[in-house]
């Protein structure tokens, strides 16, 4: 099939793609633009382990067409770390054995910034209904919910 | 229509590994030339920690810092034989060849730095920072790197190790039937408190008490990350998770993760856990693991505080509203256990 150019920002880089009509995001990023840092989980939009930031706002890059992110911003987990400084959540989920096997840390770590980026302290149940929307299977949530809190504080230079 | 609360109780034996063929786990250790040492092993970590707790387990056995050791887990095609990860064994069974494999490193090494400081290997110790010294004569010493150097390019020898952990096959008695199929237990008892919606069917876990007896801790943070994640999983198993309804015909049931259920982050229930150590004999350091055990003892708790709260037994998990309304339906209503 013909294939259409399509360009976006994605961790701050210009990246141009070339990508078949009507395939989803998940697949151009970890396919076309090489980031695999977003996984794919269940593919069809219950699990969140591919929650990307589109401008921001946290999305399933699975169920999202990827030409809809023509000229926009995209940010995954790829892009958290400042070169060897982690994030402070990314600090916070491995202090804290916030993560197992691992599967869902992408997906709750860019759900759990878009919520410190627009709420940068939240409460304990603003961060549960902030990661609602990604399973995990290992942890039972509480270290990841903690980890949140712990990066929050830290961010704010409070002690959690 | 009414909330009931119930409280049940649940403990278990539970044994570690498995005795069938012997459930043998092998482990190779060899030095670089740097002095780091690779641990390859074909036990899978799945997020539970083993290679964690198996370079601990290196790092301790051979005397060098746990910097230093690295483990291997990729690729069973080219590793060493092992059962693999299940069973509760990982810690117990593959830390048990890990020490052999380490043990048997440790001695090629110390044969090594006799060689250059000119001793016998017998009065040689580690430091555990990456030197070798004389017993008693610490300055009398050479770096595990320089070792490592000196044997592979001096003395044309291999700082390496294998081991392997089998268990003697235990046949069942003609007799008596009585045979030994594990070598150890590990032990728990749980307490959990619920409350149970007799209009709705609904069951809310408030909160789990726990108390696990693993062995030694080997890596305390690892264990209670396991026993916390591995108690969420026993709730989802005990209350959600389901192929059913599959009536009138299996089209209507769960068919992926949009229908087939598990407790969110919503859900989380406070956890109490004293982890209590007891070493045990033939574990690698004490350290028996905790394993599937870590869900184990939920299920029947949650039966149990369920008959507590609303005297319904329940022998089919999982434990759905739908069972809970049919029993109440069976039993004319809710008989709290208190009220009996």
């Amino acid at each position: 099939m013909a294939r259409t150019p399509l360009t976006f920002t994605l961790n701050d880089a210009e990246t141009g793609v070339f990508v078949v009509p009507g395939s989803n995001l998940l697949d151009v990023l970890r396919r076309g633009a090489g980031d695999l840092t977003p996984k794919q989980g269940c593919a069809q939009g219950t699990c969140g382990s591919c929650t990307v930031l589109i401008d921001g706002v946290p999305h399933l890059s699975c169920l999202t067409l990827a030409e809809t992110v023509e000229g926009r911003r995209i940010d995954t987990t790829g892009g958290l770390a400042g070169g060897p400084d982690l994030h402070p959540l990314q600090q916070a989920v491995m202090e804290g054995f916030a993560a197992q096997c691992g599967f869902c840390t992408a997906g709750m770590l860019m759900a759990a910034k878009a919520l410190l980026d627009r709420t940068p302290n939240p409460t304990r149940d603003e961060v549960i209904e902030a990661i609602s929307g990604n399973l995990c299977r290992c942890t039972g949530y509480e270290p990841i919910v903690d980890a949140i809190l712990t990066a929050s504080a830290r961010m704010q230079g409070r002690t959690a | 229509m009414a909330i009931h609360k119930g409280r049940g109780f649940a403990c278990i034996n539970y044994p570690i590994g498995m005795n069938l063929g012997g459930d043998p786990a092998q482990a190779l250790v060899h030095s670089t030339p740097d002095g780091k040492f690779m641990v390859a092993l074909s036990a899978i970590d799945l997020g539970q920690g083993m290679k964690s707790v198996t370079r601990q387990i290196a790092s301790e056995t051979l005397g060098v810092p746990v910097e230093d050791v690295y483990v291997d887990t990729a690729d069973s095609d080219t590793g060493p034989h092992d059962m693999g990860s299940f069973a509760s064994r990982g810690t117990h069974r593959v830390g048990n060849a890990v020490i052999r494999a380490s043990a048997e490193a440790r001695k090629q090494m110390l044969e090594a730095a006799a060689e250059e400081l000119e001793v016998n290997a017998s009065d040689l110790d580690t430091d555990g920072k990456g030197n070798i010294h004389v017993k008693g004569a610490p300055s009398r010493s050479i770096t595990v790197a320089d070792t490592a150097m000196a044997a592979q390019f001096k003395q044309g020898r291999t700082l390496a190790g294998r081991g392997i952990f089998l268990i003697p096959p235990s046949d069942a008695d003609a007799e008596t039937g009585e045979m030994t199929p594990v070598t150890c237990f590990a032990h728990a008892a749980l307490v959990i408190d619920l409350e149970v919606d007799d209009e709705t069917g609904d069951v809310e876990v408030k909160e789990i008490n726990s108390a696990y007896e693993v062995g030694r801790a080997l890596n305390p943070k690892l264990v209670e990350q396991q026993l916390i994640g591995g108690a969420w999983m026993g709730v989802s198993h005990a209350l959600y998770e389901t192929t059913e309804p599959q009536y009138p015909k299996r089209d209507h049931g769960p068919q992926d993760f949009n229908t087939y259920l598990m407790p969110g982050p919503g859900q989380i229930v406070p956890h109490n856990i004293a982890v209590l150590e007891r070493p045990a004999e033939d574990a690698p350091f004490g350290g028996k693991g905790p394993g599937e055990m870590c869900a184990n003892p939920v299920l029947p708790a949650v039966a149990n505080a369920i008959y507590n709260a609303v005297g319904i037994r329940c022998d089919r998990l999982p434990i759905t509203p739908e069972k809970i309304l049919r029993g109440l339906r069976a039993n004319g209503g809710a008989r709290p256990q208190q009220v009996r």
